[in-house]
C-alpha cells in the first residue's frame, strides 16, 4: 500500500516540476519588454475600465499616457486632476488642469409637466422606443424614462424614478465618464461642470419646436423666449433653435437667469434658500 | 400542390372582414396634410407656399434626388401652411397643410372611366412618365419605381412579379382592386413590361382570394405575357424575396437584390398607378385604404386622397368604436401603430386597423423556454431568439455573422413565440446598429 | 386615461399559443402513462407521483419567494412537469423522503441554480434523478413487483438488470430469456420498473399527442430510438448469442420516456432540426454504450445529460440554413 502512495507522490512531484521548468523557459522566452511605468501609471488609475478617457480601459489609457509627449488631450474623468498629477510626475510631464464633470439629464418633462398622449407597450428601452415613435407624449425631444442611462452607468450613479418617470443623476457618485450620454437616444444628457456643493443651474430641456408647440407638450419647456439670455451678465447663455442653453464653462451661478423664465424651464439645484422638494408619487411611467 | 416559399412562415388568422365590399369613394375631408416624404429616398421639397392656390394633381413638392419622387396635390385649394405634423413614423415630419376648396383638377387628367388599352410609348418615356407622376410601391415599402424600372449596370430583368398576395391579415384594399380593376391593372403591367423590355410577367396571388384568380385568370388571356399564379396562403408571402422564391423558386442572395435573380416585383397597386399616370396622366395623389377591425361597424374599402386625416376613415365607418385601444396604419403584422388619430393617409397606407382594447395590450413577457418556434418561423432561415439576445446585450459583430441584416422585419418570430418576447423589437434594434457600423465601415 | 392609446413596435397580433399552453400538454400528454402505472403498481404510484408534485412545487416557490426575491412562477406547469417527470424516474416503494431530496436537487440545483426556467443547461428532472440514483442507488434499483406478478417475490429485477447481468457473467441470453417478460408485455406494460418506464405504448400515445400539439416534433425521438436500435441491431447480427434484440432495447428501461419527454425539453434541446437529430444520436450512441459496455444497466439518463452539456455548442455551430446562403 505504501509503496503506492509513494509512487504516487513521486510521479505527481516529477510532472509538476517537469512543467515548472517548461514553464520558465517559456515565460523567458515569450517575455514581453514592456515599458515599466505603464504598471506604475495604470497603478495610480482608478481602475474602473469604464472608457471615459476615450480608450478601452485603464490599460490602454495608461498606455497612451506613457506614449505620448504631453498630456493634454488625455485625461481621466474619474480620477480627476489628482489622478493625472499623478500620472504626470511618474512620466515627468505636465498635467492640464480639468474641471470636474457631472452629467445631468436636460429634461424636467415629468408626469405632472408633460401628459401621456398615448401608451408605450414595446421593449422597454429608450433605444427601441425611439425607434418606432416620438414617445409618450407629444414632446419629441424629452426623456423616454426607461433607463437606456441606467443600465449604462457602471457607478449606481442614475436612480430610476418612476414617480417622475425621468430618472436622476446622483452627483456624487457619478465620475463624468460619459457612458450614459452616449446611451440616451434623445442625447439628452450633458457632462456639465461641477460647482462647489452641487450646485447648477441648467436649461433642462432640450425641446427645439417653436414656443407653441413646446409649451402645449410640455409646461417646462424652453420656449426659446431669450429673456435669459438678455439676463446673462457673462454671455453663458445662447439660443439656438428655439432653445436656450448655459454653457456651464461661463456660468457664474448668479441666477439671475432662473426667476425670469416664464416656463420655469431653467432650474436650480442645491442652492440652500431655494431648494426644490421632491414628493413621493404614484407610477407615472412604467420603468424597469 | 399550390407553390410556396419552403421555409419557415406562419398562419395567422385572416380576419378578411371587408373583403366583400366594393371600393367606396371617400368624401374629401377639410384640410388634407401632404408629407413631402412618403417615399423611401430623400424627402421631396416643397415648391408651394403658404397661400398659394392649388389644383388637384398639380406638383406641390419636386423630387430632390435619384431615390426620389413628386408629391401631387391631392386636393384643390389654399396652401394653408408648410407645416410639421407626426405621420405613422411616430415623428413629425414636413408636410403641406391645404384647405379643401372644391375639386378642381388639372387639365390633362383624364378623368373618364374608360378602359384604354393601347399605348405607343418607348421604355424610356414610361420610365420618365412614371417618375414624374410620383409612383411608388404601393404594397407598403414606398420605394420609388422609376428606380426599381433600372437594374443595375450588368444586370438584366428576365421576369416581372406582380405582388397580389396581400398576406397581411385583416387588408383586402389589393383584393378589392384586383377585382375591380382587373383591365387596368394588366395594361398597367403590360407598361411596365414594356418599361423593363421583359417577355413574361407573372401575378402571384394566394388562393384565399378565389375570385380574384378566377377573374384575372380569364381576363389575362387576351393579354400577351401575364401568368397567374395560384399560391398557399402563408405569411409572409408578398415579402419580395419569398413572393419570387414561392414564383419563380429561385431564392434571392444574402445581402443581394431581387434583380440578381433576374426578377422585379411590383404591387398590383403600383400597376394600377402606372396604368392612371400613363393612360390617363394622373399623377399618384389617391390610392385604395381598407379600414377594418373586430370593432369597426362597417369594414370598408376607401379610395382616398393622400394627406387625408385617419380620423375621416374612421368617421366614414361609422365612427371609432369606443373601446379602440390601438389605431394600425398598414397590416397587424407590420403596420405602425400610430398615436392619434390625425396622422394622414400616404402613398404607403394599404390599410388602418382599430384594434380593441383587449387586443392592444402586449402579454407579459416570460423566459425563453428555447422551444425555437421563431427558428421554424423565420422565413429568412436566421435564428431570432439569438439575435435577440445579442442585441440586448449589444454583440454587434456577432448579430453581423449570425445575418441579422437578412432579417426582413415580417413579425414571424414575435408572432409565434409563445413567451411574448419582443424578438422583433430588439432584432430591430441590432439592425440599425449593424447597419451603422456597415456604412461607417464603407466610410 | 381611457382614450390613450397604445403604440407598439410590430406585429400587433400574436397566436394564442403560450409558453403554460404548452406546458400543459406536456402533462396531458403524460397522463396515460401515470394512469396505467397506478393500475399496475397501485396506489404507491399515485402517493410517489403527489409527493414529488408537490415538493417541486413547494421548492420552486420558496426558492424564488425567499432565496431568490422574485415573483414564484410555480403557476406557469413547468415545476409541474419537473415532478411529474421526476416520479416516472422513480420505483414506486421508495420512501417520501428520497422523493424529496430529488425534487430539492431537481428544482433547486438543476433549474433555480441556473436562474429558473429557460436557464438551465440539463434537464431538471434528470438532474434529481440521477443525483438520487448515485446517492441511493439501492432505493432506486427495488422495484416493488407489479399487481399481476405470479411470483410472490416482493421486488423484481429490470429486464435490463437481468440482461446485465447476464452480459456481465457471459450468461448466453437463451438462458436468462426464461427470466424476461415477452416483448409484448413490455410494450404493454406488464412488468416492474420505475413509474414511468413501464409502458412504452401509453408514453408512445403521449408523445403523439405532443407530436399532433406540435410540442415537440419528430426529430429528437425517432433519431434517439433509431440509433439505439441500429447498434444494438448490429451487435445482435454479430453474436445473437449474448447480446439480445434491438427491439428489447428500444421497448425496455427508460428509453421510450427518455426519447419521448426527457430528451425532447425544449430549454435543454437544440433549436435546429439537424441540430435535433445530432442531438437525439448522440443520446442513442451513449445510451447504447452504456447499457452494453457501462457499469449501470440503464444509460439513458447519463446520456441525455451528457448530450444536454452539447446543446449549447451544437446551437453554436449548427446554425439554420439561411435564405439565400450558399
Amino acid at each position: 500500500m505504501s509503496i503506492t502512495v509513494i509512487y504516487t507522490v513521486a510521479t505527481l512531484s516529477a510532472i509538476g516540476t517537469s512543467a515548472a521548468i517548461i514553464l520558465y523557459f517559456v515565460a523567458r522566452k515569450f517575455k514581453v519588454n514592456e515599458d515599466p511605468r505603464i504598471d506604475e501609471v495604470e497603478g495610480n488609475l482608478p481602475a474602473s475600465n469604464c472608457g471615459g478617457c476615450g480608450y478601452a480601459g485603464c490599460r490602454a489609457f495608461a498606455e497612451a499616457c506613457v506614449k505620448a509627449s504631453d498630456l493634454n488631450d488625455l485625461h481621466c474623468p474619474v480620477g480627476g486632476n489628482e489622478t493625472m498629477n499623478k500620472v504626470a510626475e511618474i512620466l515627468g510631464l505636465e498635467a492640464v488642469k480639468k474641471d470636474a464633470r457631472v452629467a445631468f439629464i436636460r429634461c424636467n418633462g415629468t408626469c405632472d409637466h408633460r401628459p401621456k398622449t398615448n401608451i408605450y407597450d414595446g421593449a422597454t428601452t429608450c433605444s427601441i422606443a425611439s425607434s418606432v415613435y416620438s414617445g409618450e407624449t407629444d414632446c419629441q425631444w424629452g426623456c423616454l424614462g426607461y433607463g437606456d442611462c441606467y443600465d449604462a452607468c457602471d457607478f449606481d450613479a442614475i436612480e430610476l424614478r418612476s414617480d417622475l418617470g425621468v430618472p436622476k443623476i446622483i452627483d456624487d457618485k457619478c465620475v463624468a465618464c460619459g457612458a450614459c450620454v452616449d446611451a440616451c437616444p434623445k442625447d439628452l444628457i450633458e457632462l456639465r461642470k461641477k460647482f462647489p456643493k452641487e450646485r447648477k443651474v441648467v436649461v433642462a430641456c432640450r425641446n427645439q419646436d417653436k414656443g407653441g408647440v413646446a409649451r402645449k407638450a410640455c409646461s417646462v419647456a424652453c420656449i426659446g423666449c431669450g429673456k435669459c439670455e438678455k439676463e446673462c451678465k457673462f454671455d453663458a447663455i445662447t439660443i439656438e433653435n428655439n432653445l436656450a442653453f448655459i454653457d456651464s464653462d461661463k456660468c457664474k451661478l448668479c441666477r439671475k437667469c432662473v426667476p425670469v423664465c416664464p416656463t420655469n424651464a431653467i432650474i436650480e439645484e442645491n442652492f440652500p434658500p431655494r431648494k426644490i422638494k421632491v414628493e413621493e408619487k404614484e407610477e407615472c411611467r412604467t420603468a424597469k | 400542390m399550390l407553390k410556396t416559399f419552403k421555409k419557415g412562415g406562419v398562419h395567422p388568422p385572416e380576419n378578411k372582414l371587408s373583403a366583400g365590399n366594393p371600393i367606396e369613394v371617400l368624401p374629401l375631408p377639410a384640410s388634407v396634410f401632404i408629407p413631402v416624404a412618403q417615399h423611401i429616398g430623400a424627402p421631396a421639397t416643397p415648391v408651394v407656399q403658404r397661400g398659394d392656390q392649388v389644383k388637384t394633381g398639380q406638383i406641390i413638392a419636386k423630387s430632390s434626388s435619384f431615390v426620389s419622387t413628386n408629391i401631387h396635390s391631392s386636393v384643390s385649394g389654399k396652401v394653408k401652411k408648410v407645416d410639421f405634423q407626426a405621420d405613422s413614423s411616430g415623428y413629425p415630419k414636413q408636410g403641406i397643410l391645404i384647405d379643401v376648396e372644391g375639386d378642381e383638377w388639372v387639365e390633362d387628367i383624364d378623368r373618364t372611366e374608360e378602359l384604354k388599352k393601347e399605348f405607343d410609348l418607348e421604355g424610356a418615356e414610361i420610365i420618365k412618365k412614371i417618375q414624374e407622376a410620383g409612383i411608388v410601391g404601393l404594397g407598403g415599402a414606398t420605394f420609388p419605381t422609376h428606380v426599381k424600372l433600372v437594374p443595375p449596370k450588368g444586370m438584366k430583368a428576365e421576369v416581372l412579379l406582380i405582388n397580389g398576395v396581400e398576406c397581411e391579415p385583416y387588408l383586402t384594399s389589393d383584393h378589392r382592386l384586383m377585382l375591380e380593376k382587373a383591365d387596368e391593372i394588366l395594361v398597367g403591367i403590360q407598361l411596365l413590361k414594356k418599361a423593363m423590355n421583359v417577355e413574361k410577367a407573372v401575378i402571384g396571388i394566394e388562393n384565399n382570394k378565389a375570385d380574384a384568380i378566377q377573374l384575372l385568370s380569364q381576363k389575362s388571356k387576351e393579354y400577351e405575357g401575364i401568368d397567374i399564379a395560384v399560391l398557399k396562403v402563408k405569411y409572409p408571402q408578398g415579402g419580395e424575396k419569398q413572393l419570387i422564391k414561392a414564383v419563380t423558386g429561385r431564392e434571392v442572395p444574402s445581402g443581394g437584390l431581387p434583380i440578381a435573380v433576374g426578377a422585379v416585383v411590383s404591387n398590383v397597386g403600383t400597376a394600377f398607378a402606372v396604368y392612371e399616370a400613363i393612360q390617363k396622366n394622373k399623377p399618384l395623389f389617391e390610392r385604395v385604404v381598407t379600414i377594418t377591425g373586430k370593432g369597426v361597424a362597417k369594414p370598408s374599402n376607401f379610395r382616398v386622397r393622400m394627406g387625408t386625416p385617419t380620423s375621416a376613415l374612421v368617421e366614414a365607418t361609422g365612427g371609432l368604436p369606443e373601446d379602440t385601444g390601438k389605431i394600425i396604419s398598414g397590416g397587424p403584422m407590420m403596420g405602425r401603430a400610430i398615436a392619434s388619430l390625425d396622422v394622414p393617409v400616404t402613398k404607403g397606407t394599404s390599410g388602418i386597423l382599430l384594434m380593441k382594447k383587449e387586443e392592444s395590450k402586449r402579454e407579459e413577457v416570460i423566459a425563453c423556454i428555447r422551444c425555437s418556434r421563431c427558428v421554424s418561423a423565420c422565413p429568412m432561415g436566421l435564428e431570432p431568439y439569438l439575435l435577440m439576445t445579442l442585441a440586448e446585450k449589444q454583440i454587434f459583430d456577432r448579430s453581423e455573422d449570425n445575418k441579422i441584416m437578412d432579417c426582413i422585419e415580417c413579425g414571424s418570430c414575435s408572432y409565434t413565440c409563445p413567451s411574448s418576447r419582443p424578438l422583433l423589437d430588439y432584432i430591430r434594434f441590432g439592425k440599425g446598429k449593424v447597419g451603422e457600423i456597415i456604412r461607417s465601415r464603407k466610410k | 386615461m381611457s382614450n390613450l392609446y397604445t403604440v407598439s413596435p410590430s406585429p400587433h397580433i400574436y397566436s394564442d399559443d403560450t409558453t403554460r399552453k404548452i406546458m400543459y400538454r406536456v402533462v396531458y400528454a403524460m397522463i396515460p402513462a401515470l394512469l396505467w402505472s397506478v393500475f399496475v403498481l397501485g396506489v404507491d404510484a399515485l402517493r410517489v407521483t403527489l409527493i414529488a408534485i408537490v415538493a417541486c412545487l413547494a421548492f420552486e416557490y420558496i426558492i424564488q419567494k425567499y432565496l431568490m426575491k422574485v415573483k414564484p412562477s410555480i403557476t406557469d406547469g413547468s415545476a409541474l412537469i419537473t415532478g411529474i417527470l421526476l416520479a416516472f424516474n422513480v420505483p414506486s416503494g421508495i420512501p417520501w423522503w428520497i422523493i424529496v431530496i430529488g425534487a430539492l436537487a431537481a428544482i433547486g440545483i438543476g433549474k433555480l441554480s441556473f436562474g429558473g426556467l429557460g436557464g438551465n443547461i440539463f434537464n431538471p428532472a434528470l438532474v434529481g434523478r440521477v443525483f438520487l440514483l448515485i446517492s441511493f442507488p439501492v432505493q432506486m434499483t427495488s422495484w416493488p413487483a407489479t399487481r399481476q406478478s405470479a411470483t410472490d417475490a416482493l421486488t423484481t429485477a429490470t429486464p435490463l438488470g437481468i440482461i446485465k447481468e447476464g452480459l456481465v457473467n457471459g450468461t448466453p441470453i437463451a438462458q436468462i430469456s426464461k427470466d424476461l417478460p415477452s416483448a409484448t408485455d413490455m410494450l404493454l406494460g406488464n412488468i416492474g420498473g420505475s413509474l414511468g418506464e413501464i409502458s412504452a405504448l401509453f408514453l408512445i400515445v403521449g408523445g403523439l399527442y405532443m407530436l399532433i400539439r406540435k410540442v415537440i416534433t419528430w426529430h429528437i425521438p425517432v433519431s434517439v430510438i433509431v440509433s439505439v436500435a441500429a447498434i444494438a441491431a448490429i451487435f445482435w447480427l454479430v453474436d445473437p448469442q449474448n447480446y439480445i434484440n434491438p427491439l428489447y432495447h428500444i421497448l425496455s428501461g427508460g428509453l421510450m420516456l427518455g426519447a419521448i419527454f426527457m430528451a425532447t425539453d425544449m430549454v435543454t434541446s437544440p433549436m435546429t432540426p439537424k441540430g435535433q437529430i445530432i442531438y437525439g444520436v448522440g443520446i442513442g450512441v451513449i445510451t447504447i454504450s452504456i447499457r452494453l459496455f457501462g457499469a449501470y444497466p440503464e444509460g439513458i439518463s447519463f446520456a441525455i445529460l451528457i448530450m444536454n452539456a452539447f446543446t449549447p455548442l451544437i446551437n453554436t455551430y449548427i446554425k439554420p440554413k439561411r435564405f439565400g446562403g450558399n
